[in-house]
């Protein structure tokens, strides 16, 4: 089946995430094969998944680990398997 | 050889068994992931901080309630997800919870913004910061419910059935919201690309 662009579109999170049947899947890359609008706008969202998922673009606050464990320890010694540790 | 999930376990077992001090390392590759989900959800850093801790020896105390029928990381997401919600309702004056109540409008412009020249950026380009400052403004101003699903599915990479699981919603409508999620930060961040990419002719004529 030939496809429009628009019904293109409708598909490219699901088409990245490869969820689409084989048959979509076959019209869907015939379709960006000619189509250089479909084939940058599904470049465009790749790459911003690949920025979202790189650790850089979503720091952490500066020791946040740190703190984190610290008060961790003071739970784990405070929940002590009963008065025996004291 | 032992896999993650069956190194997990042991861990837990142990640490249910009174080596308590192996949760420190149970909870090491998880960290980022409660923050994020956090941040996700209250939207500052300072809270996002704070529930995190709360999260996590939530997660510790409960830790004999975990039965292994979903993941660890699952299980701890949800937990994440309830801390946050928590914080919200109390920030917001514990009025009637309407986080639960948002669901997507019927009209919205969830169309990818067209462009011929991405490809033509350099991959230099994305290791900018202003890109990476670019994307965590967006990010921010999704709206909550698109927001949420895009954290978890995108940023912490859990999948579609993970995802639906942790937010209590179903595998459909993850699907709609991580779509439009994507098409809408497409569409915020190809200005800013073309505006940072070196002048190019012939994008239609288009300004920008």
């Amino acid at each position: 089946m030939k496809l429009d662009c628009k019904h293109v579109w409708e598909h490219i999170s699901e088409y990245i995430d490869k969820t689409v049947d084989a048959q979509l899947r076959k019209d869907i890359e015939l379709h960006l094969e000619h189509c250089e609008i479909c084939s940058a706008i599904l470049d465009s969202t790749r790459n911003i998944l690949i920025l979202t998922a790189d650790d850089r673009t979503f720091e952490l606050p500066v020791g946040y680990r740190e703190r984190l464990h610290n008060r961790l320890a003071k739970e784990l010694e405070s929940s002590g398997r009963g008065s025996d540790e004291e | 050889m032992q896999t993650a999930e069956t190194n997990e376990a042991g861990l837990i077992a142990r640490i249910l068994a009174g080596e308590k001090e192996l949760f420190h390392e149970l909870i090491r590759p998880y960290e980022r992931k409660v923050y994020l989900t956090l941040f996700s959800i209250v939207k500052n850093e300072s809270d996002a901080e704070d529930g995190a801790q709360e999260a996590i020896i939530s997660a510790y105390r409960h830790l004999a309630s975990f039965r292994g029928d979903a993941k660890f990381s699952t299980w701890l997401t949800t937990i994440a997800i309830n801390e946050g919600r928590k914080r919200l309702r109390k920030a917001k004056g514990a009025a009637e919870d309407s986080i639960e109540e948002e669901t997507e409008g019927h009209e919205g412009d969830y169309t990818p913004a067209p462009l011929t020249d991405w490809r033509e950026i350099p991959l230099e380009a994305l290791e900018r910061k202003e890109i990476r400052g670019a994307l965590q403004v967006a990010v921010a101003e999704l709206p909550d419910i698109y927001r949420q699903v895009f954290t978890l599915r995108d940023m912490e990479e859990l999948n579609i059935e993970e995802t639906a699981q942790a937010l209590g919603i179903n595998p459909g409508v993850v699907k709609v919201r991580l779509h439009r999620a994507r098409m809408m930060l497409q569409k915020r961040l190809v200005p800013f690309l073309k505006t940072t990419a070196p002048a190019r002719r012939g994008f239609f004529g288009r300004a920008l």
